[in-house]
């Protein structure tokens, strides 16, 4: 038995392993599923193409885990993505009410609801000092409040020139899953190469040693929940080009708040804020969809399947935060 | 160490500096002239208003009076970013760097080189480098490496680097020596020099006597947020002393323990241990204050905490009132008469926004039932409580208003009271005095004093060496989480550091 585990404990315990672990836990998921569909003689989902579509499932998670991971990184955090994302899926179609002509414009209206949203969460938080999850909270009361009043159901009429956007395909691939992949590279980008992107982890490391070295940490708050809702509005705009209408409970029903804030921190990065990245965000969205794909490939009773996601999220922020000897999130 | 030609304008000047804080005058007309090239020290006791002052200087207070004036220019701050871009640079005592980013990326905190909007790691580390070469630690720390992976003295080294690399006119160091060895504290002091010998002007805070006479061009002293002295060449050390303190030091302190105070021993550990520390030896007894002294991060305050049950001690033997004893947790302390006033007053004692009685009623409300309703009776009646508050001489305007709304020194009463409402009999202070204003300092050492000769053992741990010279009966000294030797009454402050740290000087 020592012969296995040594080697294993000396790899839990190096630095190394500190720093991939959403990746081990990726691989491990990885082999889980392969493993599944064999034992379970299912080879069929085995081919590049059920890769493709698991991660297309995750477009829409993807891209509100990627604003979330900055409004983590500054140590804020926000509940209100999933009201916004029913609010932009509804205004997108609403706006565009079938007319090609108006999809620019539905566009835009959804960029200038995001913004909006994100710039009073981080105004909130910023300059009134309002506890992140309050504001955030209240601010999602508000929108799925005002949502609720105008609309029911199935709203507008997405053209099917911009059903594309969800359904059309790249050699394959389809465009939306290109546009996630492409945007958690900008946000790599930022996060790795832009003064920005230092600023964003000296604030949620450590505010105050921020401020005293001359950076406007309110600036950067209020950045980020922008970031944070504009994703969670593209998201939005996705999800009303994939089920060709909007709906006003398409966020709540897919749990995108909390979802969102559970493949951040498996993914790596500290509630407390300053430590994490992109890619560990993009690695606990795949790990999500793969244990979906293997909850499938099982047959698993959905209310297990719900117990089975919160041990595994549990352990997994256990597991790092035992690692690292502090609590991690 | 000369001064600069009084043609030139001083680098910095303040005059007439106040600062009110609701009830307390932090700050009162205070001026302090720094010319380029020198090294001006700023002494004073904990709470004489030295970090006010400092947080003036560097934006993060504005002053209710008083006039700025940097190299001829009057200035006014009010965002660290203008002190910054002044040319003032402050490492403050607490450490503000990132543990989980570079050296480099510290260093360049806020202001990070970039090329055509993209950051050039390249250059950040490379002109790290050379950052750290002028300090001449380049050898021992590398621009790519992670704080967190850093010990203290490199972390301090870091500090220093990242105020450095802004090329200031006026750098101002807090205590920079806190948690440095002999040897890491020769390579600042150099540092100190290069930088003196380069034309900076240096506010150097410190209230380690060997270290003004090392590197003071001037000297000022701080007392009770007033200007007490004001020193144009290298004063005697007592004279420094005496204006620090207000008077001499021996009626500060209270007095020592008669040989007939000191009575059987109270508490023995035998070589106790657990993850931090190990080979723990030593005794108490009744009537004494045994004083814990030791670099940060020698283990005197995880000893403390294992004492108390809140990290335990997994190795050893613990016996008390000559009973071998385990205690495993906090609960098991208190039933066993060992109390514990921590050295993080807001953070781990108290409930700020409740009132001062419920704050004294915390412990013995708790564990009413642990200690028996025969003991308890007594201990959670509210009008014994407001007696003990009435002892301690705790000032408020009544006992039902938040203890937040206190001062320092009558929340550290208020603690002493909370205790005393279950009559411990080893009592450990962790830092007791920290943040509490000179004469209420008096009062806590005369209160230790006090409990002593009612019978109590107390253990005294704190980072301020005069302290623990001045009240203890006795001294052991702690090294890398272990028992380095023992003193007597009054070891000098030399024979007490040298061996604080020699161990890690030996290996340095």
């Amino acid at each position: 038995m020592s012969i296995v585990i040594a080697p294993l404990k000396r790899m839990f315990e190096s630095r190394r392993f500190e720093r991939n672990a959403a990746f081990y836990l990726l691989l491990l998921a990885g082999l889980g599923y392969v493993l599944i569909a064999v034992a379970t003689g299912q080879m069929q989902y085995l081919t590049l193409d059920n890769l493709v579509s698991i991660l297309g499932r995750t477009v829409a998670l993807g891209i509100t885990a990627i604003g979330q991971t900055f409004a983590i990184l500054i140590a804020s955090i926000d509940l209100s993505v999933a009201s916004l994302i029913s609010a932009a899926s509804v205004l997108a179609s609403v706006v565009m009410n079938g007319d090609p002509g108006m999809i620019v414009p539905a566009i835009l209206a959804v960029a200038v609801l995001g913004a909006v949203v994100g710039l009073i969460n981080g105004v909130l938080i910023a300059y009134f000092d309002v506890n992140p999850l309050i504001a955030t909270l209240a601010m999602s009361l508000i929108i799925q409040g005002i949502l609720s009043a105008f609309v029911t159901n199935f709203a507008g009429d997405v053209p099917e020139g911009f059903q594309v956007f969800a359904y059309g395909t790249f050699a394959g691939v389809p465009y939306a899953l290109i546009l996630m992949l492409l945007l958690a590279l900008g946000a790599w980008f930022v996060l790795r190469h832009t003064r920005f992107g230092a600023n964003i982890y000296s604030v949620g490391g450590n505010p105050a040693a921020a401020r005293s070295a001359g950076i406007r940490t309110s600036r950067v708050i209020i950045s980020a929940h922008l970031i944070c809702s504009l994703c969670a509005a593209l998201a939005g705009i996705y999800l009303a080009s994939r089920l060709r209408a909007g709906a006003p409970w398409i966020g709540a029903d897919g749990v995108y708040d909390l979802e969102s804030i559970a493949v951040v921190v498996i993914g790596g990065t500290v509630l407390s804020g300053g430590r994490g990245g992109i890619w560990g965000t993009m690695a606990g969205v795949m790990i999500f969809s793969l244990l979906d794909s293997i909850f499938n490939l099982t047959g698993v009773d959905a209310f297990v399947k719900q117990v089975l996601r919160g041990v595994i999220i549990v352990g997994a922020v256990a597991l790092y935060s035992y690692r690292s000897g502090r609590i991690a999130a | 160490m000369q001064a600069a030609p009084a043609t030139a304008p001083p680098a910095l000047q303040m005059t007439g500096m106040t600062k009110v804080f609701p009830g307390v005058r932090a700050l009162s007309n205070v001026d302090l002239t720094c010319h380029a090239g020198e090294v001006h020290v700023l002494a004073g006791e904990n709470g004489a208003g030295k970090s006010t002052l400092i947080k003036i200087l560097s934006g993060v207070y504005r002053p209710d009076a008083g006039k700025i004036v940097v190299n001829g220019q009057e200035a006014v701050f009010r965002h660290p970013l203008e002190a910054l871009r002044a040319g003032i640079s402050v490492i403050y005592q607490e450490f503000s760097l990132l543990p989980d980013r570079t050296v480099a990326q510290n260093i360049f905190l806020g202001r990070e080189i970039h090329r055509r909007g993209r950051l050039d790691h390249a250059a950040m580390n490379a002109s790290a480098r050379q950052t750290l070469e002028t300090l001449g630690v380049h050898g021992q720390i590398a621009p790519e490496a992670l704080v967190s992976d850093l010990d203290v003295a490199s972390q301090q080294m870091v500090e220093i680097a990242k105020a450095l690399s802004l090329d200031p006119q006026v750098l101002v160091m807090d205590e920079p020596t806190a948690a440095l060895n002999p040897t890491e504290c020769a390579v600042l002091f150099e540092a100190v020099d290069r930088l003196r010998a380069r034309g900076c002007a240096i506010i150097y805070i410190t209230h380690r006597m060997h270290e003004v006479q090392r590197l003071a061009d001037r000297v000022s002293v701080l007392k009770d947020g007033e200007l007490s002295a004001h020193f144009d060449s290298l004063p005697e050390p007592s004279a420094i002393v005496r204006a620090m303190v207000g008077r001499d030091i021996d009626t500060f302190f209270a007095p020592r323990a008669t040989s007939d105070q000191i009575g059987d021993v109270l508490l023995e550990v035998r070589d106790g241990g657990n993850a931090r520390l190990d080979a723990i030896n030593f005794t108490l007894r009744r009537g004494e204050v045994l004083g814990f002294a030791g670099i940060q991060g020698a283990g005197r305050a995880a000893l403390g905490m294992a004492l108390f049950g809140d990290t335990p001690l997994e190795r050893g033997q613990v016996i008390l009132r000559g009973q071998p004893v385990r205690i495993t947790s906090t609960r098991d302390a208190i039933a066993a008469g060992i109390g514990l006033l921590p050295g993080d007053r807001k953070a781990e004692a108290l409930a700020l926004e409740q009132s001062v009685l419920d704050n004294g009623m915390l412990s013995a409300r708790a564990l009413a039932r642990l200690l028996g309703s025969h003991r308890s009776n007594g201990f959670t009646n509210t009008g014994r409580m407001s007696g003990l508050l009435d002892k301690m001489e705790v000032r408020a305007p009544d006992y039902e208003v938040a203890i937040g709304s206190l001062s320092g020194g009558n929340q550290q009463k208020a603690i002493v009271a909370r205790w005393l409402a279950l009559a411990p009999e080893v009592l450990i202070f962790i830092e007791p005095t920290r943040g509490i204003d000179v004469n209420a300092k008096a009062g806590i050492y005369q209160l230790m004093r006090d409990l002593a000769i009612g019978g109590a053992g107390i253990i005294l741990i704190s980072s301020d060496l005069p302290e623990v010279l001045g009240c203890s009966d006795r001294i052991v000294v702690m090294r890398d989480g272990t028992v380095a030797g023992e003193f007597g009454p009054s070891p000098s402050e030399t024979e007490v550091m040298e061996l604080a740290t020699s161990a890690r000087h030996a290996a340095a």
